[in-house]
């Protein structure tokens, strides 16, 4: 049913049920927010949305108030602005104001709210918050003095990852976004996604910094090597004014060796190792009886939250380490012997869509004889800050091509930056495997696209097959509670923790912009369309390095190497 | 103490999320504050996340995350008090004692509490420390106060 209303002197139609705010953006007509996230329940708990409507004494705010029939709206009447404009103020009479230091500089909402509204002086002040810094946690800073208490951070946290990590904590102008206890997020059940990150309008959230520690590893003696996960390639070049999702494989890789790296390694190479072992993992689970349905466990967030809320489905993670922690492992054993350097002297460093990595690499298993296998992981953020600091013209330069050995991929190792990707590269591989045939066609649509669950049903030489694809760690949840109840049609799951994949990792640069994670993914697919090597088993340095390594999959080599344990973790949750 | 909160759940069969407040006053009047593992207990019970409860319980005074000290000062902070200067007596306390409401000493001889009108309003300001009441005081004798507390320690 449609409903009109009038906005600004114009007649709009609007939907029942709709909210004025999105029946307004419909129509190209903006206001500003800040509590509002799209396709979650409004709280209007900032106040900025606010619109004046005739014959209410009261400002409205748009992102919470449905619509009705023969409302008439002012968005940008002088009471409205002028509301906004002090809220603005108030929320700046308390905040740092160190814009200039700020890891958001540029890109905050608050700050482009002062300069939208023309707040250029202080009217307002108040006592600045004086809170101590959270950078307990291996991957997340949090600095509650910039925090605006918007919420989304929270919302997030609990609705689509089903952590609650964080909630607001005390009263009045007292309150503060805090973990249980105010303990620090290390001892809290938070599980690194970084998704909190991604919703903070301001500097109050970022990651762990680790550009310091690369950049004087860079200027020291060490060997300093490099290697990028999947979806780094496609995601950069929105950030250096190029198209978003543009593929810059080849002048990132210049840019890397520019920088000072000593070989540039892709973790899409491991990523096919990853299948090489999972997929053979997957096969013998179910011809020998073992635990099923079997889970992915490249996503160190959703391993960490096994381990924290689902330790008794531990048995059902895959026990291959993650692409990075393959490619870190394989860096300072074979390439170590076969470069004849001292792998002590080696500095691996990697580049992720993710924060999680991070903690992930400080992990005691992944580490050889007290030596950790990856020294410092850079979120995609961080590698678009080196290359601007180094001056590098991303347009301009020559692209390069990767280093060999552990530089060659498959279209399928790209595939795991996309949800989805890592269950379709596994089902290239577990079907070669099965048949002695190649798939025929290569391109699974069911496990494709953003849906919230993607599930498939085949038949591979005589074996059924069921296999789920999940994103977000509240649909993973959901379906655990489906396995639980006894479902048990299903043996293989892929879950990544973030939306969507690593291509919306909590690592990536900050955008409000659904289109460009899109475009990522788009970018993805179509590099796999054109690709001539599609499987991960066919790629030749793969074939190579079990010829002169591994042998084979789940070998003694590959299982001291490739495969990890986990352990049941007590937080306050 | 894990027992002793096991009881007070068995009070509430079927609760659910509304039970959460009754709940914590139970805890915190048995064991005199909400410990971790007691907020932990709780949220395990009603499927509620420990920051979830964390951050409801820190929305009121009442409830306290330390076990309270040998001495546990109520300082009335009712309109009546406030008047007569209940604030400046709460942060001479404080200063004293160098912790704030809703704390422990280190030596876990005094705690503090601001709780709203107890009923003695022609007294006021009023303390109450362990169930002794001081009438109409002043910051000034506060030092005095506490100290006596302490002898009786020595
Ligand atoms: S990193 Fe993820 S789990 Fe941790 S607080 Fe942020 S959203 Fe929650
Ligand atoms: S930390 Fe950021 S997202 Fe969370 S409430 Fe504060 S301003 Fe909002
Ligand atoms: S955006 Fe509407 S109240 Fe915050
Ligand atoms: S206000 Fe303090 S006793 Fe009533």
């Amino acid at each position: 049913m449609n409903i009109n209303i009038e906005v600004n002197g114009k007649m709009i139609t609007a939907k029942k049920g709709e909210t004025i705010l999105s029946a307004i953006n419909r129509k190209g007509i903006s206001v500003p927010t800040l509590c509002y996230m799209k396709d979650f329940v409004p709280t209007g708990a900032c106040r900025m949305c606010v619109v004046e409507v005739e014959g209410r004494p009261n400002l409205i705010t748009a992102c919470s108030y449905p619509v009705e029939e023969g409302l008439r709206i002012k968005t940008h009447s002088p009471r409205v602005v002028n509301a906004r404009k002090t809220i603005i103020e108030l929320l700046l009479s308390n905040h740092p104001d160190d814009c200039l230091y700020c890891e958001r500089n540029k890109n905050c909402e608050l700050q482009t709210l002062a300069e939208q509204y023309n707040v250029r002086e202080r009217r307002i002040s108040g006592a600045k918050n004086l809170y101590k810094v959270d950078q307990s946690s291996a991957s997340i800073y949090r600095d509650p003095a910039k925090c605006i208490l918007c919420g989304r951070c929270v919302r997030v946290c609990e609705e689509v990852e089903q952590v609650t990590a964080i909630d607001f904590v005390g009263r009045g102008n007292k309150t503060i976004i805090n973990s249980a206890f105010n303990k620090g997020l290390n001892v809290s059940s938070c599980v690194n996604c970084g998704q909190c990150i991604m919703v903070c309008p301001t500097g109050a959230l970022h990651e762990i910094d680790h550009v310091e520690k690369v950049l004087s590893a860079i200027n020291s003696n060490k060997y300093v090597v490099v290697q990028h996960a999947p979806s780094i390639s496609v995601s950069i070049a929105e950030e250096f004014g190029l198209k978003p999702g543009t593929d810059v494989a080849g002048v990132m890789t210049a840019a890397l060796r520019k920088i000072g790296f000593k070989k540039v390694f892709d973790t899409s190479f491991s990523a096919d190792l990853t299948i090489m072992e999972e997929s053979a993992e997957l096969i013998q689970r179910i011809q020998t009886g073992g635990v099923l349905p079997m889970f992915t466990s490249c996503c160190p967030a959703w391993v960490k939250y096994v381990e924290e809320f689902r330790p008794d489905m531990i048995k059902n993670l895959s026990s291959c380490k993650s692409p990075q922690q393959m490619l870190g492992a394989v860096i300072k054993s074979y390439f170590a012997e076969i470069e004849g350097i001292d792998r002590e002297n080696i500095y691996s460093v990697s580049i992720m869509p993710c924060t999680a990595k991070k903690f992930e690499s400080q992990r005691e298993e992944m580490t050889q004889k007290g030596v950790a296998d990856i020294d410092a992981v850079l979120t995609t953020r961080e590698l678009v800050k080196l290359i601007k600091m180094y001056d590098i013209d991303l347009v301009n330069i020559e692209p390069e091509v990767t280093d060999t050995p552990l530089g060659t991929r498959s279209s399928a190792g790209k595939l795991f930056g996309n949800s989805g990707g890592v269950m379709e590269a596994a089902l290239r591989t577990a079907y070669y495997k099965l048949t002695g045939e190649e798939l025929k066609n290569y391109k699974i649509d069911e496990i494709r696209g953003d849906d919230k669950r993607k599930e498939l049903k085949v038949s591979v030489a005589g074996l059924n097959l069921g296999v789920a694809v999940v994103s977000g760690l509240t649909n993973a949840e959901e379906l655990l509670k489906e396995i639980e109840a006894g479902r048990s049609d299903i043996q293989f799951i892929e879950v990544m923790t973030c939306p969507g994949g690593c291509v919306a990792g909590g690592g990536q640069p900050i955008t409000f912009d659904a289109k460009r994670v899109k475009a990522r993914m788009k970018s993805i697919y179509d590099i796999d369309k054109v690709d001539s090597i599609k499987a991960s088993h066919q790629n030749p340095e793969i074939k190579e390095i079990y010829e002169k390594y591994f042998k084979e999959p789940n070998s003694e080599k590959s299982h001291h190497l490739l495969h990890t344990h986990y352990q049941k973790r007590n937080v306050l949750k | 103490m894990k027992t002793k909160i096991n009881e007070i759940l068995k009070k509430y069969p079927q609760a659910q999320r509304d039970s959460l407040i009754p709940l914590l006053q139970d805890v915190q009047e048995d064991i005199g504050y909400l410990s971790e593992e007691a907020i932990a207990l709780i949220g395990g019970y009603l499927n509620i996340p420990t920051s979830k409860i964390y951050g409801v319980a820190t929305f009121y005074n009442q409830f306290r995350f330390e076990p309270k000290g040998k001495y546990h000062v109520m300082v009335c902070r009712g309109t009546a008090c406030h008047v007569l200067g209940s604030l400046t007596v709460l942060e001479a306390i404080q200063s004293k004692l160098k912790i704030k409401a809703g704390q422990t000493s280190r030596d876990g001889l005094f705690s503090i509490e601001e709780v709203a009108c107890i009923g003695a309003c022609g007294l006021a300001p009023v303390l109450n420390i362990n169930g002794e009441f001081h009438a109409k005081v002043t910051a000034e004798q506060i030092d005095e106060i506490i100290e006596t507390y302490r002898k009786r320690e020595e």
